[in-house]
């Protein structure tokens, strides 16, 4: 089909004026935690599951979720702390999938800080690890079990790194975790009160290197 | 999780903007745009091995269609029926827009020209409004609208072409709403 000026002229006032309407963050969170059951499923699946005629979808992802759970104990890790790894790395891979890597896109560390502090309730340490081969790319504000954290975002080469860091408070975290995932590696550690996550696809060796880094050059 | 399966997975959620901006402009609500969507994802897992490979946006977009399509119907809202009168909408109609300068003083009435401009679309049949989304706002191609619609290139061509002049006719009447 031909398209006139006309046509066009109506294509550009449409796609500059109507409305797009973007999908909203809560539910990209149900799609996205739907799409790829955690053990955090059965809990949040009652709300989606009020649409009767999915009681057999839900039954069946019910199994898949008691088998992925099944298969993740052998692991030897607690519950609560393979809940937290799969959280951690569901904010990474979305963080790369839906292009929202950073609320504050900056290289420079007093920029990033203050601008997280502001948003949250704690001030994370912020390093710039450029001069290492590590440079910050920037901060967002993320949520991680049932709390606003700050997640600092660094690159090696052409991965990306996502730390994760919120106050301890009385909680105890456990011991340090050192995980691989579905192709991705995890470390977490705490100093001075807070807990710090690092996912990446980066290797292991490389990761260690940046938690060193990290540990010896946060300002704490 | 295999890794064909975290693929789909993956490839699913990057179609998620879309998905929403035609579930929310079929059903012209938020909440039940939303359920649409969520309600449609379950269909793409539950049926995904019915997914041929290539291209999954057309795919993707056919689910939700048929899901919202599924509630409007239910909900009686046959707009859809509504009788399309060719000599009446097909009129060739001067654009009023066009000639907006981009001064300040015409902001307010750029304001004006969007919601005029959305209820416009918003008031056109269903059939005739998705065509105009996934051409324009999508920019999809017309194989591809045919795929979403179930229906062939050529009928794809002749509803895009009266949703246009349908279109042209509502923003020309109603210059100010």
């Amino acid at each position: 089909m031909m398209e006139n000026r006309e046509d066009s002229e109506l294509a550009a006032l449409i796609k500059h004026k109507a409305d797009y309407f973007e999908a909203p963050q809560d539910l990209r969170g149900r799609v996205s935690r739907m799409l790829t059951p955690t053990p955090v499923v059965p809990e949040r699946a009652s709300r989606w599951l009020v649409w009767r005629q999915w009681w057999g979808v839900g039954a069946a992802f019910a199994m898949g979720v008691m088998l992925s759970v099944a298969v993740t104990s052998l692991r030897g890790l607690p519950a609560s702390q393979d809940r937290l790894i799969e959280q951690v790395l569901d904010s990474h891979v979305r963080s790369l999938m839906v292009a929202h890597l950073s609320d504050i896109a900056s290289s420079d560390q007093h920029t990033v800080k203050p601008w997280l502090s502001s948003h949250l309730d704690f001030s994370p340490p912020v390093a710039d690890l450029a001069s290492a081969g590590f440079p910050l790319l920037g901060g967002r504000m993320d949520y991680l079990e049932g709390r606003a954290v700050a997640a600092l975002v660094y690159q090696r080469h052409l991965h990306t790194i996502n730390v994760f860091v919120w106050p301890l408070r009385d909680k105890p975290s456990g011991a340090p975790v050192s995980a691989t995932r579905r192709g991705f590696n995890l470390k977490s550690w705490d100093k001075n009160g807070m807990q710090f996550w690092a996912v990446s696809d980066i290797q292991s060796a490389e990761l260690d290197k940046f938690e060193t880094l990290l540990r010896e050059q946060s300002g704490l | 999780m295999t890794e064909q399966a975290q693929q789909f997975e993956a490839v699913a959620l990057s179609y998620l903007n879309a998905a929403y901006n035609l579930a929310r402009w079929l059903v012209r609500d938020e909440q039940v745009a939303q359920d649409m969507v969520q309600e449609a994802y379950l269909r793409a897992l539950k049926y995904r091995e019915s997914f041929r490979g290539g291209d999954m946006r057309p795919w993707l977009l056919g689910i939700v269609r048929n899901t919202c399509y599924t509630w409007l119907q239910q909900s009686k809202q046959r707009e859809d029926q509504v009788e399309f009168d060719e000599e009446r909408d097909s009129e060739n109609c001067e654009l009023i827009f066009g000639q907006t300068e981009s001064n300040p003083e015409t902001l307010a009435m750029r304001k004006q020209e969007s919601l005029h401009l959305n209820q416009s679309i918003n008031a056109l049949p269903a059939v005739f409004r998705e065509v105009l989304i996934l051409r324009e706002l999508e920019e999809l191609s017309y194989d591809d609208i045919a795929v979403v619609a179930a229906i062939p290139v050529g009928t794809v061509m002749s509803r895009l072409s009266r949703a246009r002049a349908m279109l042209r006719a509502a923003l020309q009447r109603g210059e100010i709403v």
